[in-house]
């Protein structure tokens, strides 16, 4: 689980600093990337605006204001407040962002208790979002805000910001977690190929451990990055339908089907030598770690790939690789009959109703504050109408045209999904499951009994 | 309560039975003084510690009495379990092996010159924030022996003693002439006769492990009176396996490999590989199968697991104890400061030895503020946190848990505001006694 908004302590600041690189790669790739209509030197103060269309209608809002919170922080933050900034100028309403912490329900729980919630938080997750609609926190959008989110964003996406068939979430930022970077350089001197397919990804791998170095690295010291390779390999194999039942916990997960997942996954971390480190060292690899040991160490880095999002690219330019061309990626191979895309996301949910927080709203789901923040770079967007040049380099066109190319096949996070107790606690559930297997990755039974009886008590069925 | 009972024997006059107190001041006026205080310490303490414990008694959203459910899970869920158990190690470790260092470095600084300075060294990682030391921490326990100082020193210690070998992870690629041997290494397929040169083709070593004498693979030449082969690393930068099973241009030997003939089991030749990776066995080879004996392979050794299940615990308390065992010393070179030097000198007199002096002069008159130095550091343990949440990897951090911990995870990360407010209460539970120790200490002290 976990996309780009802090999850975890360790790798927050490393990545409040690392962001700030991202943004400045991003600027600077823009500036030479040749992409003329961007205008890399377009981007002073106030600038964004008028190289957005103005596709969407807004209210005036003189004299009104409004609190956004989410855990953004760096040039993620910095980048956020553009596109509010542009929202101002549009409406004349005055915007505050308010800096959350992680987990962000708990910290609205406190801010409600406190009678001053925040006209609008950024939510990471379905469940969320339907505990904030139970806890009666969240108002439904209204109609202009619909409007413009049925204009711009396929079904799929608006129907994860749907509780109870009422519309409650934006989702303004997008994750696609279906991604394997690599280092080119152990690539071209193994003489090894892009895969498409689980055969040809081992065959790959087999290629680069051939070469003398390990091909993969894991970041098993946080769970998440394994409930993410699980995720990967069980969409594509058992397919959308039992995802979704897994997901509910409508399956158990002593079903067959996770036993093949949990066999194929074993294909990778069951082989001696295939992860840096071998199991204890990856157990101890924290996840921005595991990105920089593949982009570090020259011809000879400690492992040739990592599978993580997107959001991986403000580790790997922090080990000073350029994305593009040091670093490369190419989607998670297809294990059954189509390519997984695992994604995860940030929804806009409006707490205090107002005429101007559904103002905001609308405005979050419209192109044009996509495309704002999309040219700042680090970002992802499900908005289908977001111009896929507004990215600002190739590797982020491609992850991004993958994302909107899935339509609806895309899945949300798993994790993410499931209560917090089994999918996001450290040492816990189905983060704690997934450390022991890839301890010991012969015990598939054991490790489905484990995942099964930690989801029944957390789930409550 | 003790206040009471102490206030008892105290020989300080007691309290004036008027209205007004020897200064005059009316107790109202007292009581106005105090009141901003006693809000602020109501508020701030007292309130906290109430709410606390009312809500210990109610289920997780709030609103259902829970009776003691909570502190029943309190020894019932494995990870309080654990935690329980570890604070125990930690209490009964941390602050007497901080106490005995402190104890040990404060007598050994009175004695020599630069003892001040030494003194301050020691006591340097006190002026550090617990979550800097665990940060650093991090670092020193990482399993990597190229990051990790510990592991470092370690593996350097080991290798010393027993080399490693040049050949890790090599292994027979694909279509191989070789398969693993049983009892490791690898072994060919077929038996071997003179005239028909063997290639015995690997892969997978690192380019930069390889043996700086490795020459370009050759084929050997048939020799009709013995056995000739090629040991070589069967891949090409950039290429692949290139011609698979045969030498190519660039491919290097595996200078030093040792290679073993083997015929019913039995070892009946041996040699080892040239630069180039030829090598020639005798005519007794005839027949045999050429055994790549494991010690070419063994892994590099990788130190010790030091944040592991099983060492994590101890593993952090002495990080702790590097903390902490400066302020211990501090405290108790003050304690010796005020020994009389007489008594020493007079034990030297009387024959004692340095040791009996250290062992049955100065550790008794030391004797109350070791007391304290521990007690302190107890109830310092006893809500060890950051380092606990800083240095345990992720996978370890349930063997590593602690209360407090424990506490924390609870309350806001799986959302149990009782179950966490019952930890709580329970930790303060356990300070109380220990405290109540250190007053009264204290208080004796004063009198004394």
């Amino acid at each position: 689980m976990r996309s780009t908004s802090s999850k975890n302590r360790t790798s927050r600041a490393a990545r409040a600093a690392a962001a700030v690189l991202a943004g400045a790669l991003a600027v600077s790739l823009t500036a030479c990337g040749g992409d003329d209509d961007s205008g890399g030197n377009g981007n002073e103060q106030g600038g964004t605006g008028q190289e957005t269309g103005n596709t969407v209608t807004l209210p005036k809002l003189d004299g009104e204001s409004l609190e956004v919170a989410a855990v953004w922080t760096g040039a993620e933050q910095a980048n956020f407040k553009q596109v509010l900034a542009e929202f101002e100028k549009r409406t004349g309403a005055k915007v505050t962002f308010v800096p959350a912490q992680d987990p962000i329900i708990n910290f609205l729980g406190s801010k409600v208790a406190g009678g001053q919630p925040p006209d609008i938080a950024m939510l990471p997750q379905p469940g969320a979002i339907k505990q904030a609609v139970d806890k009666k926190w969240a108002k439904p959008l209204g109609a202009d805000a619909i409007k413009e989110l049925q204009e711009n964003y396929s079904p799929g996406w608006q129907n994860i910001g749907k509780v109870d068939n009422r519309q409650y979430g934006v989702y303004y930022k997008a994750a696609n977690k279906s991604l394997i970077w690599y280092n080119n350089q152990v690539f071209e001197n193994a003489g090894a190929t892009e895969p498409k397919t689980w055969d040809e990804l081992l065959a790959t791998a087999q290629t680069v451990y051939d070469s003398g170095v390990t091909p993969f690295s894991v970041g098993g010291a946080e769970g998440w990055t394994l409930t993410d390779w699980f995720e990967n390999i069980y969409l594509s194999q058992a397919g959308p339908e039992k995802y979704d039942q897994l997901a509910k916990h409508e399956i158990k997960w002593t079903d067959p089907s996770v036993k093949d997942a949990l066999t194929t996954l074993a294909q990778v971390w069951g082989k001696k030598d295939y992860v840096a480190g071998g199991a204890t060292g990856a157990l101890q690899t924290d996840f921005p770690a595991s990105v920089t040991q593949v982009f570090t160490g020259g011809d000879q880095p400690k492992a040739a790939m990592v599978y993580e999002g997107d959001f991986a690219q403000v580790n790997i330019v922090q080990a000073k690789a350029k994305v593009g061309t040091d670093a490369k990626v190419f989607p998670f191979p297809t294990v059954g009959d189509t390519a997984p895309v695992v994604s995860g996301g940030d929804a806009a949910v409006i707490l205090q109703d107002s005429k101007a927080a559904q103002a905001l709203a609308t405005w979050l789901a419209s192109p044009d504050a996509a495309t704002i923040q999309a040219k700042l770079g680090g970002y992802l967007s499900p908005n289908k109408n977001v111009d896929n040049s507004a990215y600002p380099n190739e590797v982020q066109q491609k992850i991004a045209k993958a994302l909107i190319d899935s339509g609806d096949d895309f899945r949300f996070d798993m994790s993410d999904q499931a209560p917090q107790a089994f999918g996001g606690t450290p040492g816990k559930g189905e983060w704690k499951a997934l450390q022991d297997f890839l301890k010991n990755p012969t015990d598939i039974a054991g490790t489905q009994a484990k995942l099964e009886a930690d989801a029944a008590a957390a789930y409550g069925n | 309560m003790a206040s009471t009972e102490a206030a008892g024997v105290t020989p300080t006059p007691a309290a004036p039975k008027s209205r007004k107190s020897v200064t005059g001041t009316r107790r109202t006026v007292a009581v106005l003084f105090l009141l901003p205080a006693l809000v602020l310490l109501g508020a701030l303490v007292v309130y906290p510690i109430g709410y606390s414990v009312v809500r210990s008694f109610y289920d997780q959203s709030g609103d259902g009495f829970a009776g003691f459910d909570n502190y029943e899970a309190l020894f019932t869920d494995d990870g309080i379990r654990t935690a329980l158990k570890n604070n125990v190690i930690w209490v009964v470790f941390a602050p007497t092996v901080a106490t005995a260092l402190g104890l040990i470095f404060a007598v050994l600084t009175e004695r020599v010159r630069w003892g001040t300075a030494f003194k301050l060294v020691i006591f340097m990682p006190m002026a550090i924030s617990m979550l800097a030391a665990g940060i650093i921490f991090r670092l020193v326990y990482d399993q990597d022996p190229d990051k990790g100082v510990a592991n470092a020193v370690w593996v350097g210690v080991h290798d010393t003693f027993a080399q490693a070998s040049a050949f890790p992870k090599a292994h027979p690629g694909r279509e191989s002439p070789l398969e693993a041997a049983p009892g490791g290494g690898f072994i060919t397929k077929a038996t071997v006769s003179a005239g028909t040169p063997v290639s015995l083709p690997l892969v997978g070593v690192a380019p930069d492990q390889m043996p700086d004498d490795a020459k370009k693979a050759v084929p050997a030449k048939a020799d009709p009176s013995g056995i000739t082969g090629t040991t070589w690393q069967d891949f090409t930068r950039g290429k692949g396996v290139g011609t698979l099973g045969g030498v190519d241009a660039s491919e290097l030997g595996y200078a030093g490999m040792k290679i073993e003939a083997v015929k019913g089991g039995e070892v009946v030749a041996s040699t080892t590989a040239a630069d180039d990776g030829t090598f020639t066995l005798p005519a007794a080879a005839e027949g045999a199968q050429l055994r790549l004996p494991p010690d070419n392979f063994k892994e590099p050794y990788n130190g010790v697991d030091w944040l592991g299940p099983s060492l994590v615990t101890p593993a952090i308390i002495a990080s702790y104890i590097w903390m902490w065992a400066g302020f211990a010393m501090v405290l108790i070179a003050a304690g010796l400061a005020g020994i009389p030097r007489d008594l020493l000198e007079a034990a030297r007199v009387d024959g004692a030895n340095e040791w009996q002096v250290f062992r049955r002069v100065t550790v008794p008159l030391l004797a109350p503020v070791l007391a304290v130095v521990t007690v302190t550091l107890m109830i310092n343990v006893l809500k060890v946190f950051d380092l606990v949440f800083i240095i345990a990897p992720g996978s370890s951090q349930d063997d590593a848990n602690v209360l407090a911990l424990e506490l924390y995870r609870k309350g806001f990360s799986e959302d149990q505001p009782g179950i966490a407010s019952a930890i709580a209460v329970f930790l303060l539970l356990l300070v109380i006694p220990v405290m109540w120790f250190n007053i009264r200490r204290l208080r004796r002290e004063v009198r004394r």
